[in-house]
């Protein structure tokens, strides 16, 4: 550890940090004083807070420095901790209805999801190991907390049982990695493990197990196969926006400190880990679509897709052995994956979450029967996610295969563009199902407003139709079918007296264009509550514009993998 | 602002409108999606008369800054390839529009999502970026789905998810046929004139090679390439009339457009080296589907597997490598675009009366419907390539590019020609001739705005039939620099 003297340091740079700290303590006095609808109020305070973070993040963009040895504070860790803070601010969006329809303390709820954010931030500015560890089990523990936070429900309890447990297990072995490390360095400094990973420590077993244990610990956070099998069901159990949450921000964490390890400690033996990340990626990305291919509930849905996602982002970390140019081209690519995926996930569950508040928290797909007919807004905004997912065009996600697969493909793995591609293909297969359900079925359930109009235009049609089967089964033209024919046509023009408006009659090109076809359901619409409106609008916003115009968030991404690779 | 991208854009821009605009006004829906049709059809128009058909090269250029970091302009121009694609697009958006009035459910969305379609359409004929081409390219065929699934008849579903992941499986090979040819030209750019420029220096014959199968099978999906068709009859039975009329009138243009300029273009030795395999499936698709046509029994299945014959021939004739049929291949686009049309607008005609598409149950129906029986029958001499419309001269050119180059080839294409004989005459006799079945007495001829439809694409049948030598000029001054790379036989 380097000597520091606290009256020294430049405590300016870890102005964010503080304000967010800060809010967490907000957050949790104010649910002192609150109560009823009040939580609401916390969490404006909870967006107006990390609001102010991400100005002050925003503010140090340019600065390339760090506080004390431990904490680097460059553009890279900036632009990280604003898309944390961005991904906090969209979760608490879309949990204020969430909250208030299942939560019995919704209030406490945000000072824990900020906590999140702080770690998260942290992990993306340590370089020291301890400090990266603590970050991530600050980022952990609340993720804990979140996960069984809705303590009347069975599903969720389990959940973050089952997390706790497997989480503290990888730590654990993250812990002994970083121990071993230790002994084998003698320092958890980023840059005195690069030193001493280019000379014969590299090939000791001790650095050899301790690099194996670290990359398992960073694999299960990203949630890698095979360390990936507690995120379907923590995925599942957890409360919607925690799901979003989790399957987002804490994944980006997990890539903002394993780039930023791989970049500055693992550099001399990059050739190997690209190696074994390339074949974690080309595991995590076909079985997560493969499995998900297969799935009833929407949020396990979303888990197998989200580890897919992470596969697809794992690949331009395996281009980093490519060094230079193509490296840094390829760690813009996984940043702005993993943008795209923020802005995807929110919108993706904002339409979820809409759904389930008025649904009684349901999760099945076959639940979601005809959103589009009951809510269009959220039914749009999970169809415009899922296209982004598959990586279709105008949405985001075109643009970042085109950011992921151009380095990789330069860095000579083409056969690894081409899984990818495939595994987008199949993933589009179980997102078109949910679509179906959503834009073709018809709301279950609930009575279309004009049913009975619609019913009787139905009627006539089918009349009409009759004819044919029966002239089809009895003989052609037979004096029966000609019959039948007629009543229907009586039949027709009595219905449509009696429940549509009257068509006119007359010959046929005084008809309406539209007489006789099928007309519009209309249902009740579900109300959207404007916070939860606000975060899917801006999720959406996001999607677009990565997809129709990514040079700005290209420039952002360009300045944030410039300063991972200054020396 | 050019005339090419304010052309694309306003069926975009159209769209957005439409969502904007509320559900209890379909009106004000069918008028902006009018509006903008007319809008784009009316440049299309200018861009064709303003083309100097004699001149190589490209024409009506604009050019955006896009993403400068990796490479990509938002690049337009056309030249005498893409100009006659541009007009027949235009022809099937305009007729879309209009043949979609009588769609009452939820007719916001439907055009928004077919408006949005035809732009990227457009947007691929138009884009001399091969990302933007190929962006385009998957914006036309992403809104299929929906279209086929909320207001598609027959197995829609089936139909919806074949035709998408089909579409996308042929994405697949383009994205790793795409990013192989942009990183081995340097990873500089993805215009395509420099990616042209370097197909014999950096692009090496090797490379091009392993890489033309890539780009032309997955360019060969959405251009209904035997065996890679099955989507096509599926999905234009499934799909919404004005769905099909797109479907088979401009989405298998695009896979046979991008074919040419993607895949011959940049890529000449490539080309070269496996013209023979794709003439040959060419060949089977032309064959193929002419059998599988006879066999059918539903209208629009006929039509569909007409049209993969068809497209057999445009493989053909860009297989070959000869100027004569690049030129056919060209002009057949265009005419089985229209011919496809005006085929579709006429079966949905009837199948929103009579609630059936089967063949062999109708008959005499020339007596109570003579404008659907004169407007059906053109289409039918159309396709059996009857001279004087605008079947006949593409065809013709096809059958002697392929014989100067694969004469075998070429006999097998003149006899699927007997094919298409067959089962289209069978077809106009059994439904329109022959006595009448009381059973359908009471169909009325057709409405108004699709009596507008069908003489409007009757019209320019015959105009491309009569005096093809505006298209054939243009799209001749335009190949002969392609054959030339290839080194075929001019």
């Amino acid at each position: 550890m380097p000597n520091f003297d606290p009256a020294t340091l430049d405590y300016v740079l870890l102005a964010p940090q503080f304000i967010v700290t800060g809010l967490i303590f907000v957050c949790l006095t104010l649910d002192l004083m609150v109560s009823g609808r009040g939580h609401r109020f916390i969490g404006w305070v909870a967006i107006l807070g990390l609001g102010i973070g991400i100005g002050a993040q925003a503010s140090l963009w340019g600065v390339r420095s760090s506080f004390a040895g431990v904490l680097r504070v460059d553009d890279y860790s900036n632009l990280f901790n604003i898309i944390f803070m961005a991904a906090g601010m969209g979760v608490v969006f879309l949990s204020f209805d969430y909250a208030e329809r299942f939560f019995t303390q919704p209030g406490e709820f945000y000072a824990f999801l900020v906590a999140g954010v702080l770690g998260m931030g942290l992990m993306a500015q340590a370089q020291e190991l301890l400090t990266a560890y603590i970050a991530l089990e600050l980022l952990s523990f609340s993720s804990y907390v979140l996960v069984s936070y809705a303590k009347t429900n069975l599903k969720s309890n389990e959940a973050g049982l089952k997390y706790i447990i497997l989480g503290s297990f990888s730590s654990a072995i993250l812990l002994y990695g970083v121990s071993l490390l230790f002994g084998a360095v003698g320092s958890t400094m980023f840059t005195d493990i690069r030193t001493a990973l280019g000379t014969s420590v590299a090939t000791s077993a001790v650095a050899q197990i301790a690099l194996l244990m670290i990359t398992a610990g960073l694999a299960f956070k990203v949630a890698a196969v095979p360390f990936h099998m507690y995120s379907p069901d923590v995925y599942e159990g957890a409360p919607t926006p925690i799901t979003a949450y989790l399957s987002v921000a804490s994944k980006a964490a997990g890539f903002a400190l394993t780039m930023r390890f791989v970049v500055m400690a693992l550099w001399p033996v990059r050739g190997p880990v690209s190696d074994v990340i390339a074949f974690l990626a080309v595991l995590t990305m076909t079985l997560g679509n493969v499995v998900a291919l297969r799935q009833t509930n929407i949020k396990r849905l979303m888990a197998y897709s989200s580890i897919a996602q992470a596969g697809y982002a794992l690949i331009g970390v395996a281009a980093f052995f490519a060094a230079g140019e193509i490296a840094e081209q390829a760690s813009r690519g996984v940043i702005l994956q993993l943008i795209g995926y923020l802005f995807t996930t929110l919108a993706a569950f904002g339409g979820i979450i809409a759904f389930q508040v008025v649904a009684d928290g349901r999760e099945n797909i076959s639940d979601l029967a005809g959103l589009s007919r009951r809510s269009p807004f959220a039914a749009f905004a999970i169809m415009s996610a899922l296209f982004s997912l598959a990586g279709m065009p105008i949405f985001s996600g075109f643009m970042t295969k085109l950011f992921l697969f151009a380095p990789v493909a330069r860095a000579g793995l083409l056969w690894l563009v081409a899984i990818a591609v495939l595994n987008s293909t199949i993933s589009l297969y179980y997102y078109l199902q949910v679509l179906r359900v959503m834009y073709s079925e018809s709301p279950a359930g609930v009575t279309a407003l004009n049913a009975s109009a619609v019913a009787a235009i139905k009627a006539a049609a089918i009349h009409y139709e009759v004819p044919v089967l029966v002239g089809a089964a009895v003989a052609p033209g037979s004096g029966h079918a000609s019959d039948s024919h007629g009543t229907a046509h009586g039949s027709r023009g009595a219905e449509a007296h009696t429940e549509v408006a009257p068509s006119p009659v007359g010959p046929w090109w005084r008809r309406r264009l539209t007489d006789g076809m099928e007309p519009e359901l209309r249902f009740p619409i579900d109300p959207i509550s404007v916070e939860l409106g606000i975060g899917i609008t801006l999720a959406l916003a996001g999607i677009f514009a990565l997809g129709l115009y990514p040079a700005p968030f290209v420039d952002l991404a360009y300045d944030a993998s410039m300063a991972l690779f200054a020396k | 602002m050019g005339y090419l991208s304010t052309m694309t854009l306003a069926p975009f821009i159209a769209a957005l409108i439409i969502m904007l605009i509320p559900s209890q006004r379909p009106g004000l829906t069918r008028a902006v999606a009018l509006v903008a049709s007319v809008i784009s059809f009316g440049l299309s128009l200018v861009v064709f008369a303003g083309y100097d058909w004699h001149r190589a090269g490209f024409q009506f250029r604009e050019a955006y800054q896009w993403l400068p970091d990796y490479g990509i302009t938002i690049s337009l121009g056309v030249d005498g390839i893409s100009a006659p694609l541009i007009i027949l697009n235009a022809v099937v958006l305009l007729t879309g529009t209009i043949v979609s009035f009588k769609i009452a459910d939820r007719p916001k969305e439907f055009y928004a999502l077919f408006l949005v379609s035809v732009a990227g359409v457009f947007g691929v004929f138009a884009s001399l970026d091969l990302f933007i081409l190929f962006l385009t390219y998957d914006i036309a065929g992403l809104p299929m789905y929906p279209l086929i699934v909320i207001w598609g008849s027959t197995r829609k579903n089936y139909a919806a998810l074949k035709l998408t992941l089909m579409h996308v499986s042929g994405s697949l090979f383009i994205w790793v046929g795409m990013i192989a040819i942009y990183v081995q030209a340097g990873a500089k750019s993805f215009d395509l004139e420099y990616l042209a420029s370097q197909a014999h220096s950096l692009l090496t014959p090797g490379f091009q090679t392993i890489f033309f199968p890539v780009i032309f099978i997955g360019f060969g999906f959405l251009a209904a390439m035997w065996p890679l068709h099955t989507w096509s009859p599926d999905g234009h039975g499934a799909a919404p009339t004005a769905v099909s009329m797109v479907a088979a009138g401009v989405l298998m243009k695009l896979g046979a457009y991008g074919c040419i300029r993607v895949g011959v273009w940049l890529l000449p030795e490539g080309a070269m080296v496996w013209s023979p395999v794709f003439v040959t499936l060419g060949t089977i698709g032309a064959v193929y589907g002419g059998v599988m046509a006879i066999a059918q029994r539903d209208f629009k299945f006929v039509i569909a597997h007409s049209s993969v014959s068809h497209m057999g021939y445009v493989i053909v004739g860009i297989s070959t490598m000869s100027l004569v049929g690049l030129n056919g291949a060209v002009l057949q686009m265009v005419s089985h675009g229209l011919m496809t049309a005006l085929f579709f607008a006429m079966i949905g005609a009837m199948y929103d009366q009579a609630h059936t598409r089967e063949v062999g149950i109708f008959g005499g129906l020339a007596k109570n419907m003579p404008w659907y029986t004169g407007f059906f029958t053109i289409a039918c001499l159309a396709s059996l390539g009857l001279p004087g419309l605008s079947g006949f001269v593409p065809e013709l050119l096809i059958f002697l590019g392929a014989f100067q180059t694969y004469p075998m080839v070429g006999i097998l294409c003149v006899a699927t020609v007997a094919l298409a004989a067959t089962y289209m005459l069978r077809l106009v006799a059994r439904a329109f001739f022959g006595p009448l079945s009381p059973r359908w007495a009471s169909l009325h001829d057709l409405l108004p705005n699709e009596w507008f439809v069908g003489a409007f694409l009757v019209m320019t049948l015959i105009i491309v039939g009569v005096y093809p030598t505006p298209f054939l000029d243009m799209i001749n001054a335009s190949a002969a620099p392609v054959i030339e790379r290839v080194g075929g036989i001019r």
